[in-house]
């Protein structure tokens, strides 16, 4: 079962429009529209609502001035970090003043979203606008600031350093100094975002439906927020149309405002975001310039890096500065360096925030380092896999400690792996040897073709905990849940299958449920490839002791020793004796001494029970009812999955095209669960590197308006513009979990710009220094 | 993203219809396919009071071949006309109009109509030399694709007009036909595009050569490039023209110079298939017979 | 400010449906909202997606760019309407599952319409054909690998060890280009 690439379970449902998203909920309830600033950043002078007011269907209408207490307050800061001296967040609703397009300004309730929208469009608000900050230049002049008491923009300044990178620099027989650029891009899930709250008053309670990657934190942030007990509150993420990062920031501005609204109202409101409204108030990801200076020897060994970042994070930092301490980190990749030196500047600007997207600051780290290999390569004339193999951590070195902090405050200790192995894997798959001769055929054709490879390092599966809660019920149905949320990794196909073979059931008894709190309240969420590694050990481990029970009444009941006892197929017998066995559902009505005989298998059990001593309580000391068992796993560390991929790209000499002609990857991921889901992972993640490096870019002019907020202007690709992706695995268990398993959910798009970049520069013969890089970009270089 | 309201016209028949546009004089907007008034709709960036939706005038659902060309009705949807229009030109160009989903919806006439210099049938049209027939209350009208094209997503429709049909004249015996675009993504509006026709006398000899270029001015742009065809070895020299010619707007996706570049190397492409095709012997696949078309 | 509204009657998956709203509802938000069949998803409302897209008399369209009333009388097949009633998949849902052509499943109902439609049409696409028949339709998840697959594993045109060749194949390159010139 383990291991196994079966189909998913959650496919049935989806497959026949059976799936629930969140704009499937709640068909009576009133909606929620916002009035957006149209401006990046100004001053709000007025608002005036009276439009509106004869709207047909106009419910109410919000300002900042109308949220009391802490509805009000600012939103919070969810990652503080003493580098990041001067966080800021934004209100709910912008008071006073407005820093990006998009901002929140109004809210509206109406019957419906048409109404909604109608009511929305007439309402006057008039702004003084001030001056405004686009582009990570224009920000580190400080020229002008995007908040008054932040001097300089900088929001945080953050060295990591390991020995002393410019003196070996300074000593080393080689250097060379660049800058690279890496623009913005989104994590752009086909369902927006979106909020539905049923408001209880005969109970007082309130249900939240949020299309999110945390419910748990959404649930707190709501009880705090609301002034309610969490007891009160329930927060559930249904199904959810991928995150991909984004969906990970909570709470968002409408997680408040919605719950509260209804609340107020005494009726149920929803909010889905449209298309429009995810590019201007959602958030985005990327953009980063990064000064380099590297020092190296004759062999293409890195004596010294010594990296300057500066970090667009937005108009403010809700997430604090995750993404740039991973790019920080994360840049060091498979190497070993002899010195290390980065220097994070992360800066505000008058657009929408910055927060995590799939690969979280490391493709831009992977960009910074893959290209230096490469100028190293060229500068020596050296073969561009052989410089990355003379620098590679070597398999008896595990763990290697980097000397650094990662990003959930621990050391960054890889705890396993094989880099040479993927290097050779990914030089075979991609045939980087025999390329030479492919390319004097290509080049005898009159056509242009170049070859691309990089490498990459993944922390994954970060802490602190997830917990897991298995439970069997006197059908014999395994109910497993955790309280992560799922955005279609097939986590319930995949906790299945971890279900079932710690508890030796079919998987077709197992349901899973995820991200709903009133089945599991502590959670910490789905992001930073952590669900499988997290929950899937946590689950294991809620299995472990609930096997461990169910086997203790059995023993019991068949009078034999634990130790002698198996289960399998739902059935626990003793070992060699497959005739003395007694049915796991049994045992779940065995663990309950009371016993109304509600079902058959009620009545069945009594052949089996065992009268307790009259001398002791029913229930041990210690002991609880029912089959269940309920473990966390919370680990020292993050896990650390790494990988190697490859590209040959062809670039049309006429027309500046880049087409892809073949994309291979070499993946580590530990031991693999269901390879079917993994490499599905893969696919998506490469797909969407493919569409940073070629086609997606957030277009904003100096005034801070997005030129290209819809689908037919940011450029995601459809299956036209993707290639055939060819994979290969390799297994290298990590020693830090019971399962031996490290993330694979953000991989595939980390290192795909610095693939595409360096197999661009093979076949242009020039420096490749910014991404993406688009037809129109090839040309203007090829002109230089 | 929801359209704002609007009064709501269906009516049955071509009278009913310029009835109803009369009325609604410039707060009108006649609605056929949808497929680029929706977007604007739902975006907000249009609101019409009055929308004339004509999709139960049965009358304009039509394609006829006629002997001169195809006449395409104001409700034939662009699939259907690259199925049956049995125009090689237009079934070359709908190929690279949208994706399939848009064109069993959205109208050729409806296109023309929106006049987008990026679109693929207003630079058929005009390099065709094909027309547009208008009608309203006060009669009929027949434009030219030469004066249609007004502007950037401006035709030469007045308020209370309404395109019933465009006439695209099919192409002689010994011609070719190609077209070209470039575009970011399959499907999208092309960056630059070329569509060209080429004609041969008996001796093979080029005695007409056009291209109708797209997504470089501000209108479809005809260029008459037969004196550089018909000299041998001035195609170069028919190139720089037609860069020299075009006048493009760099934007976020391309620059000016770039699809000035493209337009040239689109250019000759396009007439080299085109003569290429006008010389191949063989059935003249170009021909057009009378009658309504049979699907 | 009251609108006028209208009673809007289609047949959906079979069987009449109607239900009142206003001309500017939109396809998608009254199949969704009006007649509870939110299995038609909506990602863009500017029809670059396709999630949104049904079959209208059996052909595909964008249910985000058609107004509910301009359909009316007509015949609109959702992805509820595509299994058998009796719930067995159809042959492309079920080759969406064997080939893991689905993550979220967002994109998915517009994906298996639009596949439907083409299979239909076209019973033996060539892969250059089905990437051209999907190709107004987004997937963020899934990178399009195991869609392509799935579509291709019902082509009769190709040959079933072509597919199992396909993932590994080293000469076959398709890129972004072979089918937009």
């Amino acid at each position: 079962m383990f291991g196994e690439p079966i189909v998913r379970v959650e496919d049935p449902r989806l497959l026949t429009g059976q799936g629930r998203y969140l704009d499937d909920l709640g068909r009576g309830a009133l909606a929620a529209a916002f009035v957006r600033s149209p401006y990046a950043h100004a001053r709000i002078t007025g608002i005036d609502v009276d439009g509106a007011l004869d709207v047909d269907g106009l419910v109410a209408v919000y300002t900042w001035e109308d949220l009391p207490g802490r509805v009000g307050e600012p939103l919070p800061l969810l990652i503080p970090h003493p580098a990041l001296t001067h966080g800021r967040t934004a209100y709910p609703l912008a008071r006073d003043v407005v820093r990006h397009v998009g901002e929140p300004v109004v809210m509206v309730v109406a019957r419906d979203r048409y109404l909604a929208e109608d009511a929305a469009g007439r309402i006057q608000v008039t702004y003084q606008p001030l001056p405004v900050v686009v582009g990570i230049e224009k920000s580190a002049s400080a020229e002008y600031l995007v908040h008054d008491d932040v001097p300089g923009n900088v929001g945080a300044f953050l060295v990591q350093e390991v020995g002393d990178a410019p003196a070996a620099i300074d000593a080393a027989p080689h250097v060379l100094e660049f800058r690279l650029d890496i623009e913005r891009s989104a994590s752009m899930p086909l369902e927006g975002r979106g909020v539905y709250a049923r408001w209880d008053a005969d109970d007082e309670s309130l249900r939240v439906y949020s299309s999110t990657q945390t419910s748990t934190s959404v649930r707190m942030a709501i009880a705090a927020k609301l002034g309610l007990p969490p007891a009160k509150v329930e927060v559930i993420a249904p199904d959810v149309g991928g995150g991909f990062g984004v969906k990970i920031v909570h709470p968002w501005p409408e997680e408040v405002l919605v719950p509260w609204a209804a609340r107020l109202l005494n009726q149920e409101v929803k909010w889905a975001e449209d298309r429009r409204e995810h590019f201007v108030s959602s958030a985005h990801e990327r953009g980063q310039v990064q000064f380099v200076r590297v020092g190296f020897d004759d062999e293409g060994r890195v004596l010294g890096l010594d990296v300057k970042i500066l970090h667009d994070h937005g108009a403010y930092t809700p997430y604090g500065i995750i993404i740039p301490i991973i790019t920080s980190t994360q840049l060091l990749g498979p190497y070993k360096l002899g010195a290390y030196r980065a220097e994070v500047t992360s800066l505000y600007t008058n657009t929408l925030i910055v927060t995590p997207y799939r690969g979280a600051g490391r493709p831009q780290g992977v960009f910074c380092m893959e290209r230096t290999m490469d100028r190293i390569a060229a500068h020596l004339h050296l073969d561009r896999i052989d410089v990355r193999a003379a620098n590679l951590i070597q398999p008896d070195e595990f763990p290697y400690d980097q000397g650094l902090i990662f990003q959930d405050g621990r050391p960054l200790i890889y705890d396993s792996g094989d880099y040479p192995a993927l290097l050779r894997k990914a030089r075979d798959l991609i045939g980087w040897d025999s390329f030479g001769s492919l390319r004097a055929v290509a080049t005898a054709e009159g056509r242009r073709i170049g070859i691309g490879f990089a490498c990459y390092v993944e922390g994954t599966g970060v802490g602190p905990y997830e917990g897991g809660h298995v439970e069997v019920d006197s059908s014999g149905r395994v109910h497993v849940s955790t309280g992560l949320t799922s955005q279609g990794q097939g986590h319930q196909t995949v906790f299945a299958q971890i279900a079932a073979a710690e508890l030796g059931v079919p998987i077709s008894d197992v349901q899973v449920t995820t991200g709903d709190t009133r089945r599991f309240g502590y959670a910490v969420g789905t992001f930073a490839s952590r669900a499988a590694v997290m929950s899937g050990n946590a689950i294991a481990l809620a299995c472990r002791r609930l096997k461990e029970k169910a086997l203790r009444i059995a023993a019991e009941a068949l009078e034999a020793d634990p130790r002698d006892l198996e289960i399998a197929d739902g059935q626990v017998y003793v070992r060699g004796n497959p005739s003395a066995s007694i049915p796991l559902r049994t045992v779940a009505v065995l663990s309950n001494p009371l016993r109304y005989a509600f079902d058959e298998e009620a009545q069945r059990a009594t052949q089996f029970a065992t009268g307790s001593s009259p001398d002791e309580p029913p229930i041990a000391p210690g002991e609880e009812p029912g089959l269940e068992g309920k473990d966390y796993y919370s680990p020292v560390r993050s896990t650390f999955a790494a990988g190697a991929h490859a590209a040959i790209v062809e670039t049309d000499p006429d027309t500046a095209e880049i087409r892809i002609l073949r994309y291979a990857v070499v993946h580590d991921c530990g031991r693999l669960i269901n390879p079917r889901i993994v490499e599905g992972q893969i696919h998506g993640g490469v797909a969407q590197g493919i569409a940073g490096a070629l086609y997606e870019k957030m277009e904003y002019d100096s005034d801070g308006q997005l030129l290209n907020a819809s689908f037919m202007d940011f450029l995601m690709p459809y299956a036209t513009e993707i290639p055939r992706i060819e994979i290969d695995h390799l297994e290298t268990p990590s020693p830090l979990n019971p399962l031996g398993i490290k993330g694979a959910g953000e991989a595939g798009v980390i290192p795909v710009s610095a693939v595409i970049a360096s197999a661009i520069e093979d076949a242009e013969g020039f420096e490749i220094s910014a991404m993406p890089i688009s037809p129109d970009d090839l040309f203007r270089l090829r002109r230089h | 993203m929801k359209p704002p309201p609007f009064d709501y016209h269906a009516p049955r028949t071509l009278g009913e219809a310029l009835d109803a546009l009369a009325e609604a004089g410039g707060d009108g907007k006649v609605l056929a396919g949808g497929q680029s008034l929706i977007p604007l709709l739902n975006m907000r960036l249009a609101a019409p009071g009055q929308l004339i939706d004509i999709n139960r005038v049965a009358a304009l659902d039509t394609l006829v071949r006629e002997p001169g060309g195809i006449r395409v009705g104001a409700l034939a949807r662009h699939s259907r006309v690259e199925r049956s229009s049995g125009h090689p030109l237009l079934r070359q160009a709908l190929r690279h109009v949208a994706h399939p989903a848009i064109r069993n919806r959205g109208t050729v006439v409806g296109s023309l109509a929106h006049a987008d210099p990026a679109a693929e049938l207003p630079a058929v049209l005009a390099v065709l030399g094909g027309w547009v027939e208008v009608a309203s209350v006060s009669g009929t009208r027949t434009i030219p694709a030469a004066s249609f094209f007004a502007g950037p997503l401006e035709s030469a429709l007045l308020p209370g007009e309404l395109a019933v049909s465009a006439f695209f004249p099919s192409l002689p015996p010994r011609s070719g036909s190609a077209f070209a675009e470039l575009a970011r993504r399959h499907g999208d509006y092309a960056l630059a595009g070329v569509a060209a026709v080429v004609e041969l006398d008996a001796s093979g000899a080029v005695t007409s050569a056009r291209i109708g270029c797209l997504g470089v001015a501000a209108t479809p742009l005809v260029l008459d490039l037969t004196p550089y065809l018909m000299a041998s070895g001035a195609f170069a020299d028919a190139v720089a023209y037609v860069r020299e010619r075009a006048e493009p707007d760099g934007d976020i996706h391309a620059s000016a110079g770039y699809r000035r570049h493209l337009l040239g190397l689109l250019a000759a492409r396009t007439l080299s298939e085109a003569h290429a095709t006008a010389s191949s012997p063989g059935p003249s696949a170009h021909r057009i017979t009378g009658g309504t078309t049979d699907e | 400010m009251n609108e006028r509204v209208y009673e809007i009657g289609l047949t959906v998956n079979g069987v009449p449906r109607s239900a009142t709203a206003p001309a500017r509802r939109l396809l998608s938000d009254f199949l969704r909202h009006d007649l509870g069949l939110t299995g038609t998803h909506v990602g863009c409302e500017h029809g670059v997606c396709g999630c949104c897209t049904v079959l209208l008399d059996g052909d595909p369209v964008r249910s985000c760019l058609t107004f509910a009333i301009t359909v009316e009388g007509r015949e609109v097949t959702t992805v509820e309407g595509l299994a058998d009633p009796d719930g067995t998949l159809s042959p492309v849902q079920q080759a969406f599952q064997d080939s893991h052509g689905l993550q979220c499943g967002f994109c998915t109902p517009g994906f298996l319409c639009t596949v439907t439609a083409l299979l239909r049409d076209n019973p033996a696409p060539t892969e250059a054909e089905v990437l051209e028949g999907i190709s107004g339709n987004l997937c963020r998840c899934t990178g399009y690998q195991n869609i392509i697959k799935a579509v291709l594993s019902l082509s009769r045109g190709v040959s079933r060890t072509a597919q199992e060749n396909g993932a590994g194949n080293a000469t076959t390159q398709r890129g972004s280009g072979d089918h937009v010139r």
